[in-house]
């Protein structure tokens, strides 16, 4: 980068002197397409307002009901506990698949194939009837002597066998989207290090990890915020705390299943925007920030933007 | 390791054959250079110049034949049987200590993106031998001073030009103190204008001793600052020799073709 003194001129002169003022090209289809969908927009919106069945008195109460804020609070608990199991997780489940070891490396993908193979529902019911299917769990060899036993009911409550079975179905997904990010580090990184002597693990905790960041963090934002209803499913456990199942159960009760229902997707929206609002953040933090007109806040990541030692788009062969 | 030899070669290369896969690249190469001198390998891509160089540090498994570095044996270690001696793959940790004091600089820099100038010279002391951070830094911004990029030390290498990289890049392997540097063609991704600057350093660094194998195509800098000259073609070494021989009246044919459409 040479500093180059553009000539301005004296303040206030336009330094084209002959800018183009042009007439834009017609484009009446554009007016068309938008008062159509104003229209539509109105509708809708006369049609959510003024339509009594949606009963908005009892939406308004019930968005501030203790049960309700409380059920916010056990889904945000399972959405936050299950990404960080997940995130953990994940990283080894990547840094294993690059593994050479087969075992590992099998391993690896052999848990990918069955979490993102079967439903995460179905997953949900089978942890939550772990404690019928074994009653009791041991820690021992393998058809030889138990050191330890414990009662399954005991050591896996609904709560952990909800949070634990979204994070183990989720670092399936959040796995794939480590790989890519490590794979997506130019090979000549770890090689430099390697030639200044450094161990792989090093290399991977100091050099491509990093680097793999501002691949893996947008995409990570996107399957938090997944997560986030992805929660209401834990009612297969059964745990029955959280949002939708609350709010599902008051309806019942009330003979008011809509305005609950409502209730439900108002706070869920109100959780995803403020996600969307950190994702937002997050994103620019890491992201390729250059040529758009916000400067990046940290000078580090445009800097692994700027190199170019991370691919344009390692996401072609993982988005599910 | 045997100390008559270690006196004078600083790396000795035996009989080395690599292959990649079924591509046979190095078809027995034998060289030695010696401690204090510099040797520039010239020939024309695909000859296999780039992967002796990175046979020299382990950054290649080698095939057949040995490296040696001041008479240590590269990547192995020889184990005595009843019928002779078998060779045993060293640790990955052994290898990387072996590496650590042999510096190498790429052609296309690598130099690590996140980490600003003086944090990519500062992170092999401090994160491979362990030295103080205080005691890195003191050292990093010397190192820096003499690649003349003192004014420099704080700016991420998206925000240095090609030449000021390699330079930094040159100052990152001078920090591990080491005892051999490699140059893998360290000017051919850099413009035109900006070739000069990292050549002085480099000649900087031979003239203070530094025993230096460079792949290079600057047939100048060859002619100026090498000891040694290596021809290779095909895998294999065509001519060797001071420069005035194999650059200024080659006998072979190969080298006379290559330098007539390089000169």
């Amino acid at each position: 980068m040479t500093a180059s003194t553009s000539g301005d001129g004296p303040a206030g002169a336009d330094p084209v002197p002959n800018r183009i003022d042009a007439r834009p090209v017609p484009r009446p289809g554009r007016l068309v397409s938008a008062v159509v969908v104003l229209v539509l927009a109105a509708m809708a919106l006369h049609g959510l307002v003024t339509n009594e069945n949606f009963r908005w008195d009892i939406v308004w109460l019930y968005l501030r009901d203790t049960t309700v804020v409380r059920g916010v609070g056990w889904t945000l608990v399972l959405t936050a506990g299950a990404m960080v199991v997940a995130i953990a997780l994940a990283v080894t489940l990547a840094v294993m698949r690059r593994s050479g070891n087969p075992v590992m490396r099998w391993t690896s993908w052999f848990y990918i194939w069955f979490f993102r193979g079967t439903p995460v529902y179905t997953q949900l019911v089978f942890w939550g009837l772990l404690s019928v299917l074994y009653p009791r769990l041991s820690i021992g060899i393998p058809f030889g002597p138990e050191f330890f036993v414990f009662d399954t009911g005991d050591l896996i409550t609904a709560f952990w066998a909800a949070m634990f079975g979204l994070a183990l179905n989720e670092a399936a997904y959040l796995a794939e989207i480590v790989r890519a990010g490590l794979g997506s580090v130019d090979p000549g990184q770890s090689e430099a290090a390697k030639a200044l002597g450094m161990k792989d693990s090093k290399i991977l905790r100091r050099i491509v990890l990093p680097q793999a960041m501002r691949v893996i963090v947008p995409p990570t934002g996107n399957e938090t915020i997944s997560m986030l209803k992805t929660t209401s499913l834990v009612l297969a456990v059964p745990f029955t705390l959280e949002l939708t199942f609350v709010t599902n159960s008051i309806g019942n009760r009330i003979f008011l299943p809509i305005p609950l229902l409502m209730v439900a997707a108002i706070w869920y929206l109100f959780i995803t925007s403020i996600l969307m609002v950190g994702q937002h953040y997050v994103e620019r933090y890491y992201g390729r920030g250059f040529g758009t007109d916000h400067t990046p806040r940290r000078p580090r990541q445009a800097a692994i933007a700027a190199a170019g030692t991370t691919k344009e788009d390692p996401f072609m062969d993982v988005t599910p | 390791m045997s100390a008559a030899d270690a006196r004078e070669a600083m790396v000795e290369v035996r009989a080395l054959h690599k292959e990649f896969g079924a591509v046979h690249v190095l078809k027995g190469v034998d060289l030695t250079v010696e401690r204090g001198s510099v040797c520039v390998v010239l020939g024309p891509s695909g000859s296999g110049k780039s992967t002796l160089l990175r046979c020299i540090n382990e950054l290649e498994e080698i095939t057949g034949g040995s490296v040696r570095v001041e008479g240590e044996l590269m990547g192995y270690t020889e184990v005595a049987t009843d019928d002779g001696t078998r060779l045993h793959r060293l640790h990955p940790k052994v290898i990387a200590r072996q590496r650590a004091r042999i510096g190498m600089v790429f052609q296309r820099f690598n130099l690590f993106p996140h980490k600003t100038a003086l944090e990519n010279v500062m992170e092999a002391p401090v994160h491979v031998r362990g030295d103080s951070r205080s005691t890195a830094r003191a050292r990093a911004l010397e190192l820096l001073d003499r690649v003349g990029l003192a004014d420099r030390v704080d700016h991420y290498p998206a925000q240095l030009s090609g030449g000021q990289q390699q330079r930094v890049a040159i100052a990152r392997a001078l920090a591990m103190d080491p005892d051999l540097m490699l140059f893998d063609e360290p000017t051919s991704a850099l413009d035109p204008e900006l070739v000069g600057e990292v050549l002085a350093v480099m000649q900087d660094l031979a003239r203070s001793g530094m025993t230096m194998v460079v792949v290079s195509h600057e047939i100048g800098f060859a002619r100026e600052v090498a000891d040694h000259v290596v021809f290779m073609d095909d895998g294999v070494i065509v001519e060797e020799g001071p420069p005035s021989a194999v650059i200024d009246a080659p006998s072979q044919a190969r080298t006379k073709d290559f330098l007539a459409h390089v000169l």
